[in-house]
């Protein structure tokens, strides 16, 4: 186990530091003069040559790609060119909407995709799966913020349950905090449930074919029992790669969904910051959540051996 | 696990009778359908549309739909429906250079993969995974603000992210042709890569870059309406799917269905692509090509 | 009483050509302790024939006769009888035992499945009775084994956990669908040997199903004949194989790869292809294959023609065969 782990662990920070270079040179380099983005086609060429030194420009990439990662390790990132406080501090503050936001999101998506896949397996060719598998597909089709606006408008202002955006803050205790994150969260969670949904019920129906299920029957085990207890583990395997796979998905969703429902999130910021073009705060937003998304991966491949005891012994 | 996941081919094209199952396989009439639709109202706006979407029309703003606007009327009186049918230009637009972009490199990238194996597959492949390493969304995002906003270069940051999936795809495809044994026949003969690679291995992939089609379109057209929708895509005054909707929602409770509309007909246009692909991955199977 | 008694069993299963007969009227019984055998090639109806008792047949297949097992009706129960005598009365060991156990459960959870199912046995002292049985089929250090994964465990070793997990409760009746098929030769016969032993040891009635008659003649007392979907001869082993009245067990037993055949001496095999199932002829499944074949053959079943020692043969032209065959030996 412990060579698997190190293997998947190497693999890991590989792929972080592959994934800031890449950062790095779409940010910093290909841009050309990020201080003259920075400030304008009509600024002066002082102005300009000033806020170069201040960001460090003027160095040649090598030093700053270190000067960046240093920073990184340490936690310095640096202040922000448009809010002017030091960029960790403002990240932070957005984390603490955005995970929980995240973390809400997948928890739907789990349980609606499990719940729908299976039944959608277990009434195969029937008129519960084909019911089932359509609303997946309408599921996948539809733009999660227009899902979103369309949440807003059936209990918002019809029917005023829940506020149209913002967010409380957890100060105000955590069930409030949880309700302004209910229908950013559905919103987020539909398209993937629908994805994970057809995924589940495939891998379902394909493990419902192996020999074991037979075995298993011969035994006298019930049909629904064989499903819960002896497919559904076999069947997730699959499922667990397309659920890392949609964490990552579900982040990248929350730039769009925080701006519609105006939640001072993460996802918001990075919008915000490149359309403010404040380079220093997109950077290390993305630093971030590439790395969230590389290590929600490892996590997946950990998983993938506590799940299958196969795979502890073949060690890729 | 093992996943035996069977590759479409194009050889169940050529079976008899393949319209005759086509036309009675459900997810390809539908998807057919609703993909003719999103095409035919391209096509259409382009000699026709009931109004003009560009004329502004203040005194009749915000009008629910009447015999005359027929899906009523935007915060600045233009017509609804006229606004679908050109914003359909749009999404096509985008959908079918942003694939392109990605078919042709991507396959390209693919194939050379396969074909050459070795350091040269390994170091595409890896440059795959970093790229998929980041959500689309945020790589077209970052492209269209460094860039600048826009039809362009929103084509071009979605394009560039089909790359690496085709690549994945293709080198995945090709290799299972490559390991057959007419191409080691075909190699004995003395056939060179490039010349194996377009008469055979291109051919039989065919079927499956067809069905990659149809889906990376459909997340083209979702991607170009995020992008819309933030305003960092289709800019005004040409008529955007995702501009629509963020119109939509400032004046959501005075006018609550325009933003039904504009959404609908994005979900409309997927889910036609996606059940078009379901279809023809299911017809494409060469399963049923050999069970004649 | 006998155990089983089955009687005119017809099982019509969906294919993709239209709902086709793929067992049509087959009669056995078998008594407490007997051991039953069914020979015959792919295709003829043996493996559906038992998955019938089992009540394992796909949902749309249509079952018509009587399967009456310990003076209880099976054809038509519900399924929540069935699942109670699975595992429990009847227990069932199959061929492929390499893909038999699920891969993620430890062969503790597995065996003692049923022991906890059927009995209501705590987990430990299921695993008691686990180990006891573990033992008895001949795992090797079985104590220390108990929580490990079908995965590191070899094929002949995979099938005596499954021969265990059959017998775990104890049960009535031991179907055994190819047990040794997909094993090397030299556990083919251990693993035999095994189930020999157990079958005597508990008292237990056995159906071997084989396409090997040579697996046939070592380890059951009556043996059936099947083509086709229906029995063409059946009774006890000895008799059938030293009369092998019907043609297509004539030749089956031709086919046979004989060791000591002088070189360039070609296999004997059966003439034509078993036909796909929609296409048997409506009287004798044989028709055409046969070399002996009669117009009669082709409309009508052949009745069933009782030959000394409770042999039954179905073949309409019985005599005239057992004459050829005497003249041409």
């Amino acid at each position: 186990m412990s060579l698997f782990l190190f293997k998947r662990l190497a693999t890991l920070i590989g792929t972080l530091i592959g994934a800031s270079v890449i950062v790095f040179l779409v940010l910093e380099i290909l841009p050309g003069n990020a201080a003259q983005m920075l400030m304008g086609p009509d600024a002066s060429p002082d102005a300009v040559a000033a806020l170069a030194a201040k960001l460090g420009l003027d160095q040649p990439a090598w030093t700053r790609y270190w000067h960046w990662i240093g920073g990184l390790l340490t936690g310095n990132l640096g202040d922000s060119y448009a809010y002017s406080s030091p960029v960790i501090d403002l990240i932070l503050e957005r984390l603490a909407l955005t995970v929980p936001l995240a973390l809400l999101a997948m928890a739907f998506t789990v349980v609606i995709a499990l719940l729908v896949g299976v039944t959608a397996a277990a009434r195969h060719n029937k008129l519960g799966d084909v019911g089932l598998m359509g609303m997946a597909q309408v599921g996948i089709a539809i733009p999660n913020f227009w899902f979103a606006i369309m949440l807003i408008l059936v209990f918002s202002v019809q029917l005023q349950w829940f506020s149209a955006g913002g967010f409380e803050g957890w100060g105000e205790g955590i069930f409030a905090g949880l309700k302004s994150l209910l229908l950013p969260a559905l919103s987020l969670a539909v398209v993937q449930a629908a994805i994970l949904a057809r995924i589940t019920r495939s891998a379902v129906l394909e493990v419902m074919r192996e020999d074991f299920v037979r075995t298993a029957r011969a035994k006298g085990v019930s049909q629904r029992m064989v499903l819960w207890t002896h497919v559904l583990r076999n069947a997730m395997i699959p499922v667990i790669t397309v659920m890392g796979m949609q964490f990552s998905e579900l982040l990248a969703g929350t730039i769009v969904v925080e701006n519609v429902f105006y939640l001072p999130g993460l996802g918001r910021l990075i919008f915000q910051a490149i359309s403010n073009r404040d380079l220093i705060v997109v950077r290390n937003c993305v630093m971030l959540l590439a790395a969230l998304v590389v290590i929600v991966n490892f996590v997946v491949d950990v998983l993938y051996a506590v799940i299958d005891p196969r795979i502890k012994a073949s060690d890729i | 696990m093992s996943s035996t996941v069977v590759a479409p081919s194009a050889a169940a094209l050529k079976v008899p009778g393949f319209w005759r199952r086509a036309l009675h396989h459900r997810s390809f009439v539908i998807g057919g359908v609703l993909t003719l639709l999103l095409l035919l109202a391209a096509a259409v706006s382009l000699v026709w549309t009931p109004w003009s979407p560009y004329e502004m029309d203040m005194a009749n703003k915000l009008k629910p739909p009447t015999g005359s606007h027929w899906l009523g009327t935007d915060t600045y009186g233009r017509d609804v429906a006229s606004l679908l049918l050109v914003g359909a230009r749009a999404s096509i637009l985008v959908g079918v250079i942003a694939v392109g972009i990605g078919l042709v490199v991507g396959t390209a990238l693919g194939l050379l993969a396969a074909a050459k194996r070795g350091w040269v597959e390994e170091a595409i492949m890896r440059l795959t995974d970093f790229s998929l390493a980041f959500p689309a969304i945020l790589s077209a995002i970052m492209m269209t603000a460094v860039f600048g906003a826009g039809i362009v270069n929103a084509i071009v940051a979605i394009g560039i992210y089909n790359i690496p999936t085709f690549a994945r795809i293709t080198r995945a495809s090709a290799n299972a042709i490559w390991s057959r044994e007419y191409i080691a026949a075909a190699r004995a003969c003395g056939k060179g890569s490039f010349s194996i690679t377009m008469q055979h291995v291109l051919p039989n992939i065919s079927a499956v870059l067809i069905v990659q089609i149809t889906i990376r379109f459909a997340i083209a057209i979702l991607a170009e309406a995020a992008l819309s929708y933030l305003g960092l895509g289709t800019q005004p005054p040409q008529p955007s799917w995702g501009r629509m909707l963020s119109e939509a929602q400032t004046m959501m409770f005075q006018s609550p269905l325009l933003a039904v509309f504009p959404g609908m007909a994005i979900a409309m246009a997927v889910l036609g692509l996606n059940l078009l692909g379901d279809g023809l991955r299911d017809l494409l199977d060469p399963r049923l090509a050999r069970a004649r | 009483m006998p155990l089983l008694q089955v009687k005119d069993l017809h099982i019509e299963l969906q294919t993709q050509r239209g709902p086709a007969e793929a067992v049509r009227g087959i009669d056995f019984t078998l008594e407490r302790g007997e051991t039953l055998g069914i020979v015959g090639e792919s295709g003829c109806g043996k493996s559906i024939t038992v998955m019938s008792l089992m009540g394992l047949l796909p949902s749309n297949a249509k079952v018509t006769g009587s399967i009456r097992f310990d003076d209880t009706e099976l054809v038509g129960r519900d399924e929540k009888d069935m699942c109670q005598i699975r595992g429990n009365r009847i227990g069932m060991i199959f061929q492929e035992p390499m893909t038999a156990l699920n891969p993620v459960h430890t062969i503790v959870r597995q065996v003692g499945e049923p022991l906890r199912l059927h009995r209501g046995l705590s987990k430990a002292e299921a695993r008691k009775e686990v180990l006891a049985l573990l033992e008895r089929v001949g795992i090797p250090d079985a104590a220390s084994r108990l929580d490990a994964y079908p995965h590191q465990f070899s094929g002949g070793q995979r099938q005596r956990i499954g021969i265990a997990m059959a017998l775990a409760c104890g049960p009535d009746l031991l179907i055994a669908d190819e047990p040794t098929t997909a094993l090397d030769v030299t556990i083919q016969k251990q693993i035999l040997e095994l189930i020999q032993s157990l079958v005597q040891e508990r008292g237990m009635a056995l159906i071997l199903i084989s396409h090997d008659l040579g697996v046939i003649a070592q380890t059951v007392s009556k043996m059936l004949v099947m083509y086709g979907g229906s029995v063409v001869e059946s009774g006890p082993t000895e008799a059938v194989f030293a009369r092998r009245a019907h043609p297509y067990t004539q030749g089956l037993f031709a086919a046979r790869p004989a060791l000591g055949a002088p070189r360039g001496v070609r296999l004997a095999t059966i003439r034509g292809s078993v036909p796909e199932l929609v296409d048997l002829p409506k009287g004798c499944p044989f028709a055409g294959r046969c070399s002996y074949t009669i117009d009669a053959c082709q409309t009508t079943r052949p009745p069933a023609t009782m030959l000394p020692q409770d042999h039954a043969v179905r073949c309409i032209r019985l005599e005239e065969i057992a004459t050829k065959v005497a003249v041409a030996s």
